[in-house]
């Protein structure tokens, strides 16, 4: 079982995210879970969504306390949130910044990528929501979800031109760091 | 995958449980939204607003409202439906009551959370286990797939004849409510096949007036509650039947009154209800591996309180622990209550210690059910403590 932990603030989409991992790696003919941190929902307060990708039915419930991947949508995070906390040493964390990767100082053995999900965002989508292009990203340094399985999950939920621009919002983040 | 899968789909629970709903063809449905709740009367009310369910969707004030038309609806022989938590099945309690007793089959989801004060909007089953004792049936789901099939099989069960009592189909708000997760949404025909249109016998109708709930007097009362009681007693029989009709229709059956894991052999068995089952199941996993022998006892059907069922599952445990997400104040918990209750009487002489876990959304994990499971086993030689609330943080208190 691969257990994936989002971080992020209220109206960035986190709990999306993981609801299209979980879409994508059912479509992959995995079994899935996804779920939010059940917090009382405020835009811009710190929130967490949980995914699990697993070969055989999931039925534990409990949060994910040691992840195998963590995606930061947002690198303010990293100032008030243990963002890896509990991350396994042979995990990857995957943060939106635009700053280098040493600068970061975060504890922990795992591999960090970053990517400027934030400029993507802003190029194609013209507005500063991450959560897709976050999911290119976590898609192409992980391997879990097929692109074309996280693409199908996306123009289920994103319609017409919309769902186009996060298309190539994925392709994009999706080819930096493969 | 197994093909099995095929037909599933990834929904979030919310959904998956109103498209059950849709299936069930309320003529009626009232509800007032309230976190956790929320995501399911929302999607019922587009369901009825895009055409794609023919039913009456009454906006009210409050739960006191919502479930109080129901009853008018349901007398006058409309399957009525509605979904409430928390502080909105509180407000309903009066009408609880009055449901039961009326002997209409509304069917209700309850998104189980706790109860204020103080504010907490998440989960645990304060909510249901508080409203044991008002006559209705409660059936506990271990997932979003257990929560879809619990809500047809609760109109088959709450319309036959015999029994004419009110239905709670309990699901963990938050844990199953807004989880996304693989289901298999029902299928419209079969689900009008399973449960054809509601055709009671005796209905509101100004061209043979009748009285539902009317005055009784002492003469006539303990009658009427006696009757109640024996529609409970037919429902141990009738939930059972329903559930292996369902699996007849659908292929799909886990237990009717209760359902067991690893049960047969087990030293120390764990009883619960609800969706932390699911992670005793994993926790079970890893301890058998190891050569422990542990079970679980999953408790589907609370209202009724299945006494035989469950003296017959448990009589081979050395050491049974109790998890449950509630506390009885001043006495200890609903189900480890009922639990020794029904023993006492037996010849089973098995230590219980009862478990208060997992409050106001407090997280459950496979740690927790090891630790219980260590000290079920130890006191099987001398109970230490038979009630305790798990991982009580005294440096708070």
């Amino acid at each position: 079982m691969k257990e994936i932990r989002l971080h992020g603030r209220g109206g960035q989409g986190s709990v999306t995210a993981a609801e299209i991992i979980a879409v994508a790696a059912f479509e992959d003919k995995r079994f899935s879970q996804a779920f939010p941190a059940f917090g009382v929902e405020r835009r811009g307060a710190p929130v967490m969504a949980f995914a699990r990708i697993a070969d055989k039915p999931i039925r534990i419930r409990s949060q994910i306390y040691e992840p195998d991947y963590v995606i930061v949508q947002d690198v303010t995070l990293l100032d008030v949130v243990d963002v890896a906390g509990g991350l396994k040493p042979t995990g990857k964390i995957i943060i939106n910044t635009d700053r280098p990767k040493e600068s970061l100082k975060l504890k922990t053995e795992a591999e960090v990528i970053t990517i400027d999900a934030t400029k993507i965002a802003m190029e194609i989508l013209k507005r500063p929501i991450v959560n897709t292009t976050m999911l290119g990203a976590f898609c192409g340094a992980s391997k879990e979800v097929g692109l074309e399985s996280l693409n199908k999950a996306i123009s289920e939920r994103f319609k017409g031109e919309l769902g186009n621009k996060n298309l190539l919002a994925i392709k994009t983040a999706y080819e930096m760091v493969s | 995958m197994s093909e099995k899968t095929t037909n599933m789909k990834v929904v979030e629970g919310s959904y998956a449980v109103a498209h059950a709903v849709m299936c069930c063809r309320p003529d009626v449905i009232s509800a007032y939204p309230i976190t956790p709740q929320t995501h399911i009367v929302e999607n019922l009310s587009q369901m009825v607003a895009d055409g794609d369910l023919d039913s009456e969707f009454l906006t009210v004030d409050s739960e006191f409202s919502a479930l109080s038309v129901l009853i008018g609806a349901s007398a006058c022989g409309a399957r009525s439906y509605s979904s409430t938590t928390s502080q909105g099945l509180a407000l309903m309690y009066e009408v609880l009551y009055n449901v039961s007793g009326m002997r209409v089959p509304i069917v209700m989801n309850v998104a189980n959370r706790a109860v204020g004060a103080p504010l907490n909007i998440w989960n645990d089953q304060q909510d249901a286990i508080g409203a044991r004792d008002v006559g209705w049936i409660q059936i506990y789901a271990e997932d979003v797939q257990e929560a879809v099939d619990a809500t047809l099989q609760a109109y088959k069960i709450a319309e036959d004849s015999g029994i004419r009592t009110p239905v709670m189909v309990c699901m963990d708000g938050f844990v199953l409510t807004h989880v996304y997760e693989p289901v298999h949404l029902l299928d419209k025909e079969l689900a009008r096949e399973f449960l054809p249109d509601y055709k009671p016998a005796n209905i509101l109708d100004p061209a043979h007036p009748m009285t539902f709930g009317a005055f009784a007097d002492p003469s006539t009362f303990t009658e009427f509650r006696y009757q109640q009681f024996e529609a409970h007693q037919k429902a141990l029989v009738k939930i059972e039947d329903v559930a292996r009709e369902f699996e007849e229709t659908f292929g799909r059956y886990y237990g009717g009154l209760l359902d067991g894991y690893f049960l047969d052999d087990a030293e120390t068995v764990i009883v619960t209800l609800g969706s932390v089952v699911g992670t005793i199941k994993d926790a079970i996993d890893d301890m058998r591996s190891v050569g422990k022998k542990v079970g679980l006892l999953k408790l589907r059907s609370y209202r009724p309180f299945p006494v035989q069922a469950l003296r017959k599952a448990l009589k081979n445990a050395n050491c049974i622990a109790v998890i449950e997400k509630d506390v009885a104040i001043g006495g200890e918990a609903g189900l480890v209550t009922d639990l020794k209750s029904a023993f006492y009487n037996s010849s089973i002489r098995t230590p219980i210690i009862g478990f208060v876990a997992g409050l106001g959304g407090r997280d459950i994990t496979i740690k927790d059910i090891r630790k219980i499971v260590a000290k079920a086993e130890a006191s099987r030689g001398r109970i230490e403590s038979e009630f305790e609330f798990l991982d009580l943080r005294t440096e708070i208190l």
